[in-house]
Formats: structure tokens, C-alpha cells, sequence
């Protein structure tokens, strides 16, 4: 079988024993997934067990995770807890996109999903960019004035952000840039601390101004690792033999640097961004909580205090989905750019 | 019989470690991380010397600015928070140490057994090293963590600190594993192994007196980085909700305690984070230090100096 469609079969089952793994986890926590149902009000018993049979949590776990998987349009469910089947289901099953409802809301799981994602894509879009634009000027320089002032102040500086935990860092920069420093025209905080805008109709200012602290908090990892990432294997290049030749050829320093060098170097940085874009979808959540953005991450916080389950599996299992696949593809692109690695 | 000369043995690998506590030396992030942690954790393990209770609580004392009594100012029932970071700093560290011990148990028997039996067996373990490292971590640590928090069971509620350990340490096994894969798959061939299998010694006392002790300068150099990630990984979920859970103070659970009045009361948040930032830092300085003594190559080409 030829390489790709290897790595594509060991993908597709790797998916399913980990949808397996996490619907068991979450299944059997204690009290099931209805245990947070009554967190409001006290349950009754005869009620619990009307609730169970309605969302046919009676059924054995294996016949559950069967109608998560395909759906119980094929079978006969007991539509209003009464204990006797009157109807055919009404569930597709994920593998048909029907990701079933949420506890909280009542509402397609999808749609949570998908009011949320468009959020989480923005802010982490607009992170990632940052980073990289950033990472990416800083890793080449530092690289080529190795041991410069330059190279020192930034090796040091992307040390000290990769120890910086985003939480705290997120701390620091609301009391800086909302507490302690003031608009001078309005008196105002300078920035924005939380939520999307403040001005209902659509200002592309008031966007971009509460975009800066998330993504600055988000963006200083990402900028210390890709850039120490990126320095690494510029030193690691430049080193090489093929450098010389292409000096000795005498072609022009800028040539040999953004020609030869970066384009190889550049090679494990993409690898590295296709293995990290995934992490995208499951949103930034602590930069979600701390900046009270509506996205993906604090999607799944709430999940998870509230015990909702069909959107902790729904988030869980999109995103392990992500991860596998891109897993897949950055090996398979890892294959079609470097010339010398053959799978077979 | 056991053929080997136990002086010569003991002289060169003497000499080596004196060549690697050398090169530490030399690194002078690494001595500033080590002296950085020493102190860290001479303030932890003092911490009863505080005039201060951790828990009493003193109402008229809420709320103070860092002063010359409580240099790191007081929390919402006038605790002083110096005296409560510091025990929170032995919560925090001891998870990181747990979460050291599980990784390497998991990681490094794991990477033996792939590593030195190869074949059927190693293409398992490491379909399920890769399949753990494709798990999205923060998203699988809340799930585990959130599902354990619930358990009736005392033995979780009563060991909140190993239970958050187990779940950052079965989150985090996979590098350990990996290495120590590759380190018994170039060790095993050697001849020193080779001559110890005519011998005559068993699978496990190769593993266990020739290729492991071999292997122990990178391990320790991946340990040490691990205990950077597990403080960050429990402080991140103490941060929160998921972790280590209040009355016990950890450096993430006061960090989360703060949120709701850092906007007043700003040392609140700085402090508890510049703990774990010192922490950190210090602990990937001594990592840093630790590889480049053990792989003099690197040392060469960085300092350009022959040995």
C-alpha cells in the first residue's frame, strides 16, 4: 500500500479508538452524564429516570456509543420516558454530523460550535499572524549575527517568554494597559480588557482595539518558540556545505541567506505550524476566560464545570480529528518539500 | 562472574561527572537557575519560620498593600500572602516532582522496552506514544481533571495533589518515552552490551546495570524540563477551577483566587505569577545548562574552545 493511504488507514482508525476512549471517560464519570442535571433544582427519582430513558441513557453503553457514532434513526426510542418505545429516533450520529443537543442550552450542539468557532478563528488567526511576523524577522537576525547584542537580547527575551505562563501574562498586561495607564482624551482605560467591541454597530477601531491585549497575551509564546525554533535550524543551515559552494559561486550574501538558507530553514517551521494549527479549534482558553472572549476555549470550560457532555465530546473529538489530520498532512508536505525524504 | 575493574570504573566515570559539573559551571544561566531554585526552595522549606498563620484569617487586615509586615501584601481575609505563596510553593512543587517521577516511570519503561526489544512490541508502543502525543493536552488534562474532581471517592478528594500529578503525568510520559527509545537503540548494539550478552546477563540486568545508566545524562536533562512543564500545566489548571483545589493553597489556585479583585488590588496577581515565572525560568536554565555539559560537542561549537 502506498504510503499515503497507509498513514491515511492508521489515521481513521486511530480516530475511532479515541472517540471509544473519550465517550467511555465521559460515560462513565459517576452519576453519568445527567448528574449535572440537577444542579438547579433537586430531581426526583421517577423524574431521573424519565430524563434517562428520554435521552436513552438506559440503553447499555455499547448500544449508546453506537447511536453517538450512526444514530437511532433506525431503531424505535422512548420518546416521552414512559418506559414503552413509541417513535423512530430522531438522531443521526456524528459520523452524519449530528453532533446531538447540548444539556445546557437545548440547543445542536453545531450550532454552539459554530456560533463560537468564527471568534476563536479571529483571535487566534489574527495571534498566529502576529506571531509569525514577528518570529520569523527576529529568528532569521538572530541567526545570522549569532551571539550579537541583537541575538543575546532576543535568545534571552524568548527564554523568558516561553517560562512566562499566558495567564499571568494576560494578569499583567490588564494592569498595565486598563488600570494603570489612561487614555489621555478620554480619560478612559487605554485599552480594552474584555468581550469583542463595545459600540454596537460595527467599528473597525473599536474591533481592533479589543483585539490587542488577547492577542498580545496569546502571541508571546508562540513568538519566543517559533523564533528560538526558527534560529535553531537557520544555525543549523548556514552551517552546511551547500552554503559555502553558493558564496563561493559568488552569489550576493542576501541571495545566499534568503535564497538558500531561509528556504530550507523555513522547511521544520512549517511542519511545526501545521502540527501546532489544530490547537486553533479548541481556542486560546485562558486568554478566552481572562479577556471574556466568546470563543471555542470558554465553549469548553463552561462544558466542562457544567458537565455538558455532548459539547465536551463534540469539541474533544473535532479537535483530536484536527490533530490526527494535520499530524498526516505535515508529513505527507514534510515529504513533497524536502526531496530527500522517501516513505515507502 | 562478573569481568570488570572496578577502580578504572570508578576513576573515569568520576572524571566525567567532574567534566560535567565543569562545563555547569561555565554556563552561566545554569548557575543563575540553580542558585535562583536553591533559594526558592530553601524560602519554601522555611516557611513555618513565617510569624504569620497561612489559613487564620484577620478581616481588619484585608486588602494591605505590600509593606514592611507583609511584603507581598494580604488577600481578601488579610492573610499574608508571602507566607501563603510559600506554601503554596510546596504544593506546586511537590505536584512538579510527582508528575517528574510518573513521567520518567511511564516514559522511561515504555522507551526500554520499545528501544531494547524492537520489533512487534516497539511498533505498539509507539503507535500509542504517537497517538498520545496527537491528544490536544489542555483539552484531555480538563476532561480527566473535571471527571476526577467529581468522583465521591475520598481517595481523590483526599489526595487532590497525586490525582492532579497522575493526570499531567499521563498527559506527558510520550517525550521521555521517545528518548529513551532512541538512547537504548544506539546503546544496545555496543559492544560493552554485546560483551556483557555473551556473558551471559539477562534482559533485565542489560537494561537495567549497562544501558540505563548509560542513558541517565539526557534523561536528566528531560526531567529537569519536565518539571518546568508540570508546574506550568498544574498552575494553568489550578488557574482554572481543575486543580488543585482550595482550601489547599497552590500557586495557580491563587492566581485564580485573584481574578476577581486584580484590577484593585494588582499585587495579588503579581506575585503568585512571578513565583512560577522565577520558577520556571530557573528550571529551563539548569535544563539548558545540563545539555550542553553533557553534550560537549555543542559546547564546542558554541564556545569554539578544544578540550
Amino acid at each position: 500500500m502506498p504510503y499515503a493511504l497507509r498513514r491515511l488507514a492508521q489515521a481513521i482508525v486511530l480516530v475511532f479508538l479515541l472517540s471509544l476512549a473519550f465517550f467511555a471517560l465521559v460515560n462513565l464519570a459517576p452519576g453519568g452524564p445527567l448528574a449535572g442535571q440537577g444542579h438547579s433544582r433537586q430531581m426526583r427519582p421517577e423524574q431521573a429516570e424519565r430524563l434517562r430513558r428520554q435521552f436513552g441513557l438506559d440503553r447499555p453503553l455499547p448500544t449508546q456509543y453506537l447511536i453517538w457514532l450512526v444514530g437511532n434513526d433506525w431503531m424505535q426510542v422512548d420518546t416521552d420516558g414512559d418506559g414503552r418505545l413509541d417513535a423512530p429516533g430522531a438522531r443521526l450520529g456524528i459520523l452524519r454530523g449530528d453532533f446531538g443537543f447540548s444539556f445546557r442550552t437545548r440547543t445542536p450542539v453545531l450550532d454552539e460550535i459554530s456560533s463560537r468557532l468564527p471568534n476563536t478563528l479571529l483571535l487566534m488567526g489574527v495571534t498566529m499572524l502576529v506571531a509569525l511576523l514577528l518570529a520569523i524577522p527576529v529568528g532569521i537576525l538572530s541567526a545570522v549575527r549569532q551571539y550579537s547584542l541583537f541575538d543575546i537580547t532576543a535568545t534571552t527575551l524568548s527564554f523568558a517568554g516561553q517560562a512566562l505562563p499566558e495567564f499571568w501574562l494576560g494578569m499583567l498586561l490588564i494592569i498595565l494597559f486598563y488600570v494603570t495607564l489612561k487614555n489621555p482624551l478620554t480619560g478612559g482605560p487605554l485599552l480594552p480588557a474584555g468581550g469583542m467591541y463595545d459600540q454596537e454597530t460595527f467599528s473597525l477601531t473599536d474591533r481592533l482595539a479589543h483585539l490587542i491585549l488577547p492577542v498580545a497575551t496569546g502571541a508571546l509564546g508562540w513568538v519566543a518558540w517559533y523564533s528560538r525554533f526558527l534560529r535553531a535550524s537557520m544555525l543549523e543551515v548556514i552551517h552546511q556545505d551547500y552554503m559555502r559552494t553558493a558564496r563561493a559561486k559568488g552569489l550576493p550574501e542576501v541571495l545566499v541567506i534568503y535564497k538558500h538558507a531561509l528556504r530550507n530553514a523555513l522547511i521544520p517551521l512549517v511542519t511545526m505550524f501545521a502540527l501546532d494549527l489544530p490547537t486553533i479549534f479548541g481556542g486560546a482558553i485562558f486568554v478566552e476566560m481572562l479577556f471574556s472572549w466568546p470563543g471555542m476555549g470558554r465553549l469548553y470550560y463552561q462544558a466542562a464545570s457544567q458537565r455538558d457532555y455532548p459539547v465536551l465530546l463534540a469539541i474533544l473529538i473535532i479537535s483530536a480529528g484536527f490533530m490526527i489530520l494535520s499530524s498526516l498532512l505535515a508529513d505527507l508536505v514534510y515529504a513533497a518539500l524536502d526531496p530527500r525524504i522517501r516513505y515507502d | 562472574m562478573q569481568l570488570s575493574i572496578p577502580e578504572f570504573d570508578t576513576i573515569s566515570s568520576l572524571a566525567a561527572q567532574n567534566n560535567i559539573w565543569r562545563r555547569f559551571r561555565r554556563h552561566p544561566g545554569a548557575v543563575f537557575g540553580a542558585l535562583l531554585l536553591t533559594l526558592l526552595i530553601a524560602a519554601i522549606l522555611l516557611a513555618p519560620l513565617s510569624p504569620y498563620n497561612p489559613e487564620a484569617s484577620s478581616p481588619a487586615e484585608a486588602y494591605q498593600a505590600p509593606s514592611l509586615a507583609h511584603p507581598m501584601g494580604t488577600d481578601a481575609l488579610g492573610r499574608d500572602q508571602l507566607t501563603r505563596l510559600l506554601y503554596g510553593g510546596r504544593v506546586s512543587m511537590t505536584v512538579g516532582l510527582m508528575v517528574v517521577i510518573i513521567t520518567v516511570c511511564i516514559g522511561v519503561t515504555v522507551g526500554a522496552l520499545a528501544g531494547y526489544f524492537g520489533g512487534a512490541l516497539d511498533n505498539i508502543l509507539m503507535r500509542i506514544t504517537d497517538a498520545a502525543l496527537t491528544l490536544p493536552t489542555y483539552l484531555v488534562l480538563i476532561l480527566l481533571a473535571s471527571i476526577l474532581r467529581e468522583l465521591s471517592t475520598s481517595f481523590f478528594k483526599e489526595n487532590n495533589l497525586l490525582t492532579i500529578a497522575l493526570v499531567i503525568g499521563l498527559l506527558s510520559w510520550m517525550t521521555s518515552a521517545r528518548l529513551t527509545r532512541a538512547l537504548f537503540l544506539t546503546l544496545r548494539d555496543q559492544t560493552y552490551v554485546q560483551a556483557a550478552r555473551s556473558l551471559g546477563a539477562s534482559n533485565r540486568r542489560i537494561i537495567l546495570t549497562h544501558i540505563l545508566p548509560n542513558s541517565l545524562g539526557p534523561l536528566i536533562v528531560e526531567a529537569t524540563l519536565e518539571l518546568g512543564y508540570a508546574i506550568i500545566e498544574e498552575s494553568g489548571l489550578s488557574f482554572l477551577g481543575f486543580g488543585i483545589q482550595p482550601p489547599t493553597p497552590s500557586w495557580g489556585n491563587l492566581l485564580s483566587n485573584a481574578q476577581a479583585h486584580f484590577t484593585d488590588h494588582p499585587w495579588l496577581a503579581i506575585f503568585p505569577g512571578l513565583l512560577i515565572f522565577i520558577t520556571i525560568i530557573s528550571v529551563n536554565y539548569i535544563g539548558d545548562g545540563l545539555r550542553d555539559a553533557y553534550d560537549p560537542h555543542k559546547v564546542l561549537e558554541q564556545v569554539g574552545e578544544v578540550f
